[in-house]
């Protein structure tokens, strides 16, 4: 392994005392506004006014059922390791197969009717979820690393359907949203 | 995670379809990742304007698809033709290869936003180990 001569980069040691802060930040799974107190004040996640209505937006919009099934079998092809918890969907041997496996469909419904009691509930995410993340970690036994290959199909479904209308705020309150389910369907688990 | 046969024809078809809006893809995926990671700011705090959009996010996100679009074209070798670019992340720009990850993703999104319908899930998942193995090359050097 090589390494060059021992010069800092631009800010130095200010700009990785930066990046541990920042790392700390992430570590600490904050899905608000990025603040670093653990503090007595409300665990409660701050939604603003702009990602409130573009959530509501998004999913007043959506076809649950084809996107639910467009972002099922997008996971169980780009990321075939997740194939193992539908070991009894039957063929999922490629990738039309996948697509047309009327079980991938129907569960496809099930995760995004899933995702819908997030919408409705956006300022008690994690009471409403309670029971969901149990029924995944001690029944389903699902990675929770799975919630965020799903969450990122997800996106990128929306994304292809939104075209220029997901715009990077968009994206943003997107990802936060799913951020903020996937932590609370996370949070049962022990 | 390797390449195989079929991904590397993938990849070039997909680029084949994609090549004129290559540039336009590396500036929204650069400028959506700032947005949406904000803490990939840190490494651009020399720069004056970080918006979308800004003169210096268009030039720097052509300059890294340009990079992307030659390995595309030296796919069948890529640690040869990332050698030089994994020195300079190595030794010069130390971006945490978690990094890579991050902007993929954003030129996925970039790339399913602008051609939907080619961006098929085979399309995705060869697209997805392409840029894969293109970080773990840019990161060869680190240690």
């Amino acid at each position: 392994m090589r390494r060059s001569s021992n010069q800092m980069g631009p800010g130095g040691v200010g700009l990785w005392v930066f990046k541990l802060q920042t790392g700390i930040l992430i570590l600490q799974g904050s899905s608000s506004s990025g603040h670093a107190e653990t503090s007595k004040v409300s665990n409660m996640v701050e939604w603003t006014e702009f990602e409130r209505a573009t959530i509501q937006d998004i999913f007043s919009k959506m076809d649950y059922e084809s996107v639910g099934h467009n972002a099922l079998t997008r996971c169980l092809v780009v990321y075939p390791w997740t194939q193992r918890y539908f070991g009894n969907f039957g063929n999922l041997y490629n990738a039309a197969a996948i697509m047309g496996n009327p079980l991938v469909a129907a569960h496809g419904t099930v995760v995004l009717h899933g995702l819908d009691k997030a919408v409705k509930n956006m300022d008690n995410i994690k009471a409403t979820y309670a029971e969901l993340s149990v029924l995944h970690s001690e029944k389903l036994h699902v990675d929770p690393d799975n919630f965020r290959l799903l969450a990122d199909c997800l996106t990128i479904v929306v994304a292809a359907r939104l075209g220029s209308g997901f715009t990077p705020d968009v994206q943003a309150a997107f990802q936060k949203f799913l951020a903020v389910v996937i932590s609370a369907l996370t949070k049962q688990y022990h | 995670m390797s390449l195989t046969a079929k991904d590397m024809s993938v990849v070039k078809a997909l680029w084949g379809k994609i090549s004129s809006k290559v540039d336009e893809i590396g500036a929204e995926a650069l400028g959506r990742m700032l947005v949406v990671y904000p803490q990939t700011k840190t490494y651009f705090s020399h720069w004056a304007d970080l918006s979308p959009g800004s003169a210096q996010v268009k030039k720097h996100g052509k300059t890294i698809m340009g990079a992307v679009s030659d390995a595309v074209s030296k796919i069948d070798d890529l640690p040869s033709a990332l050698s030089q670019l994994s020195e300079l992340h190595a030794s010069k720009l130390r971006v945490d290869p978690a990094n890579f990850k991050i902007l993929a993703h954003n030129i996925i999104v970039v790339t399913a936003m602008l051609f939907p319908a080619d961006f098929t899930p085979e399309v995705h998942v060869s697209l997805d180990k392409f840029l894969q193995n293109l970080a773990w090359c840019l990161a060869e050097r680190y240690r």
